[in-house]
This record gives structure tokens, sequence and C-alpha cells, in this order.
């Protein structure tokens, strides 16, 4: 019986308890997150972190969630209070929906009942992802405008249209995945990945993938829109106590959501890594939900690794690399797969399909060496001092202003 | 002029002059695989033993000259060092020192010589631990402890009287008022060449 049929058998209270399991693991998620994500990067800057609050200080996030919640709510005077209540509420709401349509375990025994932990398994299931996803970009949008205040609403409109690029270049990534699986149903997406994950195969797409995921969710080393010591905080600065921390909640959710994503597309979902299929049969099944989460922690660290690695990108340069370099290049690379797809299942004569991969591989080697010498062109110039001054207005060198007191 | 400004050592791997006059060659950023390097910086930074001290639980020595809570020292009879000249409350640049002196009397002497700080308060709200007033202490009566631990919760705590100041009363000393040591005068004092208290002083501290 195939996921779909499964998951149409389910009694009501069957679907009911899987949202409310949904929704309390990634709360629990988020909580451990925060603190994991703190530890690691205090690692990484050999600091200890948080340590203070329980064991390890794994109660930290617990009692800064309880202190955000006992603060003073505060709505001001010039926001407009209907909106500025519900934009939170979308943006979380949304970003919980995502979940839905992931599929956490193979089948597994649910108190007597056999299923999959998936609430529901559309045929159009990673469309309604990207869909959701769009969905969550209103509560930004409207949280800045309705704050009426000037930098919630720069940086509502920053965080909007940064999420809306990179979104373009994640739905591309997918594509190509769309192709080699024939379907865009996560479960039988997870199903053809059963040789070889997506990751490997179309390792192109994966990169881009991972690269907009980052984008996506307004983290560093893109997190222009709340830029600490720039700004104020972006779209959510108006907002304090339970709303802001359901802001924050669903940043951390939606961290959850796109590695969660991710692993389903290009990392075989819940399916153990390859060798160890065997595992998946331990515990009834319900193993399958430890790889699953592995692979999304795993995901969670590479965030954690890049915030502790990276610094912020200027917006011209970031929209710059959306834009004019992920899209085209996964325009580039949908053409490509989907010509070889076709290719294959036309039964194309193994000598034109080698051909034409040797043509493309020619082309790109062409652009590459042809951008690589304009680029060492600019390099020499420079170094021969050619064209000494740039076309922008930089300071005072010091070395010259000494030659001119001295002289 | 320029060479007044040729750092005196590299030590922190910090400006140098030659490097600051070399002209800029390196216009190439660096390589992609470079740039992936840092990423080996931070995993591998991960693995190596934190720096952070754990505060209230283990407190690291500060350096020796370290700017801290000032203390009023007293001379080895017991006697102040202070002589409420003021010196200390015009040098300080935050306004925090208020000194009142006032005349040492028959039978109540506080200080060797003619005068002695009456009044002495040290507003540690305001005080930014320069060290101006130790500089223009002319009797040394006044110089820093390593005590950093100041905080407290309200104005008044921090407002530090004379008493809070002073320098505790060690072994031979007596506590003023008490007069002078006999045949001495203000000088010897501060040659030095009282060491400790007589007992026509009065009774000296033992332990």
């Amino acid at each position: 019986m195939s996921n779909a049929e499964l998951i149409g058998q389910d009694p009501g209270w069957v679907i009911a308890l899987k949202g409310v399991l949904i929704f309390a693991v990634c709360v629990f998620l988020t909580i451990m997150s925060v603190w994991g994500e703190r530890r690691i990067v205090a690692r990484m800057q050999q600091r200890s972190g948080p340590n203070r609050v329980g064991k390890f200080g794994l109660l930290q996030a617990l009692v800064d969630g309880v202190k955000l919640a006992l603060k003073e709510d505060l709505i001001p005077k010039a926001a407009d209070r209907v909106v500025f209540v519900i934009a939170p509420i979308i943006s979380t709401t949304a970003c919980f929906m995502a979940f839905a349509v992931i599929p956490l375990t193979g089948q597994v025994n649910f108190f007597g009942h056999t299923t999959v932990m998936q609430m529901t398994d559309l045929s159009v299931g990673v469309l309604y992802v990207l869909a959701i996803a769009s969905v969550g970009v209103y509560g930004i949008v409207l949280a800045g405008w309705s704050s009426g205040s000037t930098y919630p609403l720069l940086g509502g409109l920053r965080s909007s249209a940064q999420v809306i690029s990179y979104e373009v270049a994640m739905g591309l990534s997918l594509v190509a995945v769309f192709i080699y699986a024939g379907s865009m149903s996560t479960s039988e997406i997870v199903a053809a990945q059963d040789r070889l994950w997506f990751a490997v195969l179309l390792f192109p797409s994966f990169i881009i993938y991972a690269i907009s995921m980052v984008g996506e969710t307004n983290r560093a080393p893109f997190d222009l829109a709340e830029a600490e010591g720039e700004l104020v905080g972006g779209f959510h600065t108006e907002y304090s106590s339970l709303k802001f921390a359901l802001f924050f909640l669903s940043e951390y959710v939606n961290i959850l959501a796109v590695s969660a994503l991710a692993t389903t597309l290009f990392l075989g979902g819940y399916k153990a890594l390859p060798g160890l299929g065997f595992t998946e049969q331990w515990l009834g099944g319900w193993f399958t939900l430890v790889w699953f989460f592995v692979k999304v922690l795993g995901f969670f660290f590479v965030f954690v690794w890049l915030r502790g690695t990276l610094p912020r990108l200027r917006y011209d340069q970031f929209m710059k690399f959306g834009w004019k370099v992920l899209i085209p290049i996964s325009l580039a690379w949908i053409l490509f797969v989907a010509t070889l797809r076709v290719m294959f299942q036309q039964g194309a004569p193994q000598l034109v399909v080698g051909v034409f991969v040797f043509s493309i591989a020619i082309i790109f080697i062409g652009i590459n060496t042809l951008l690589d010498r304009k680029k060492v062109d600019v390099a020499k110039a420079l170094r021969e001092n050619k064209s000494s001054d740039p076309d922008f207005p930089v300071p005072v060198i010091p070395n010259s202003r000494t030659e001119q007191i001295n002289g | 002029m320029a060479e007044d400004l040729v750092p005196r050592s590299d030590e922190f791997g910090l400006a140098h002059a030659d490097q600051s006059k070399a002209p800029i060659t390196n216009h190439e950023s660096a390589s992609f695989g470079k740039q992936l390097l840092g990423f080996w910086v931070t995993f591998k930074t991960m693995f190596k033993k934190v720096n952070t001290v754990q505060y209230p639980e283990v407190k690291e020595p500060t350096a020796p000259r370290f700017h801290g809570r000032h203390q009023l020292n007293r001379h080895p009879d017991g006697l102040e060092k202070c002589i409420g000249c003021e010196l200390c409350a015009w040098a300080c640049p935050a306004d925090a020192i208020y000194v009142e002196g006032a005349d040492n009397k028959e039978g109540e002497r506080f200080s060797p010589g003619e005068r002695y700080g009456k009044v002495y308060q040290i507003n540690y709200l305001r005080c930014i631990f320069c060290g101006l007033c130790i500089e223009a202490c002319p009797t040394r009566a006044l110089t820093m402890t390593n005590e950093y631990e100041l905080a407290d919760s309200t104005r008044e705590k921090l407002i530090f009287e004379k008493d809070d100041l002073l320098g505790p009363l060690r072994a031979g000393m007596v506590p003023p008022p008490h007069p002078m040591y006999p045949n001495t005068d203000d000088s010897n004092y501060y040659r030095g060449e009282v060491t400790g208290s007589h007992p026509s002083q009065g009774v000296a501290k033992n332990d």
C-alpha cells in the first residue's frame, strides 16, 4: 500500500494526534536548537556559551521564553492594531504548516494503527510547501507595514524582497528534482531516492537549494534585514513580548522546515544512510524518525556553522548573487537535466548523449575561461596602476598624505 | 615626523611602518578554496579549550598594577598619611573626590604635621579609575588596590567614606587620634624614619 493510501485511511483522532505531535516536536526542537546554536557558535568563538540554567545551560532557552512572555506587550500608537496582531500569527502558522507534508517516518505502528508520520500526502506536496513559505512573507511585510514606523517598514521590505528573490532560485532548484522523481509528492520523491540520493545525482541543484534556503530564512550570512549591528532589528523592531516570541519561533521553525524539505528532497528523507538500510526496521520502523532528525539537525549545524564563519553580505551583492548567479545557473542546469532526461526516455543512442554532454562541458569551460581572463585583466590593470582612480569615491590613503606633508 | 609614528614593537602583529608604506599589491580576492579554509578554522576552534573564566566561582588575579578601589594609607605607627590638601580632588577629571581638611589639635592628632583629611569621599559612580589622584597625592596617602568588585544596589552605597577607604590597622599600629612618635616632627615621618609605634602613643594592635 502506498503512503498516500495509508494516510487516506487515517481516522480523525490519528490525524489530530499527528498534528499535535508535529507542533510539539517543532516547539521543542526550536527551544533546543536555540540552545544548541548558542552553544555551538560559542565554541566556534572559543567561548562556553550559556551554561548556568540547568545542566549545560539546557534550560536557558526555556527561561528566555518565559522572560519574553512576561514582558510588557506594547502596541505603538501609530500601529494598525489589527494587522499588527495578525502579522506574527500569519508568520508562525505558515511555517508550522509546511511540516504537514513532510514524511517523518516510514510505515510505523501508531497506537495499533499502521500509518506513516505524515499529516497528508498531496500530489503537489512540494509546491504546497513553496506556497506556504510565500504566505509566510505576508507576515513579514504586514509586520513591517503595520508598525507605523520607518525602520520596520524598511526592514520588512528588505526581508520580503530577499525572501521572494531567493524563493525563485529555490523553486528552480527543485525543478530538477521533480524531473527526476517524476512527481511532486514528498513521499514519492523520497521513494525515488531509494538507490541514489538526489544530493549526489543532482549536486548543483542541491548546492543552489542549500544556498537559497539560507537566504530564504533570513539567516547569516544573509541576515541583512535584521542585521543587529547595522539596522535596529528589521521588521520586528516594534514587537515585544509574546508577539516577538512568535516571530522568533517562526524563524527557527522555518529553519527546521527548510532543512526538513532539503532532507526530504535531497538526502533521502527518513531513509537510513546508504549501507545501513537494516536499521529502518528497528523499533517497528520508528527508527527512521531518528534518521530523519539526524539529517535535519545536520542541516541545522551547517546553518550555525555558516553563522559562525561568514561575515554578512552587502545588500546589493546579495541581490546580485541571487538574481544574476543562482537563477541563471539553475535555469541552465534545468535545461541540461531536462534534455538528458528526455534523451534517456526516448532511448537516444549513447553516442548522441555523449556528444551532447561533451559539447555542454566545452561551452561551460569556455565561458569559465573567458570570465577568468577578464578577471585577470582587471587585476593586471590594477597592478600596473593603469586605473588607479576607481570610479567610486575612496578615502585619502594615509601614505600619500604623509608624503604631501613631508614634501 | 613620520619616524615618531613608528610603533615601538610589533608584538601584536599590528601596524608596522613598512607595511603601511608598501603599495597594496593584492588586488585579487582570495581563491574560492582559500575562502573555504575559513570553515575549517571555526570547526577546529570548536575542539579547543574555551577561554571563558567561570567568574563568580573562579577568580583570576588581576594584573599587579590594576586600578581598583582606592585606599588611604597609614604611617607605620597608625597615623594617617592624608593631610587634607585636596590635590587629589583637584586632579580628578571626573570630579569624584570630595575632601574637607581640618587642623590637627593637641590631644586629637590624626596625621603628622598641621592638617588631616576630616572628610574624605570617593564617589564610585563617577570615578573612572584613571589614577590621576594617585599621581597627585604628595604624601602617597592615596593608592589603589586590586579590588574590582564594586557593584552595589544604591547610589548611597557607592559613595565611599573615609572609614571605607582607610587601610586596616596592621600589627604595631595605634589607632588614631594619638600623638606623634616622641621627639619627631612630620619630616621624620616623610623620610620614613618612623618605623613603628612607641608605647607613649597608645596601645598598639598586636597581631
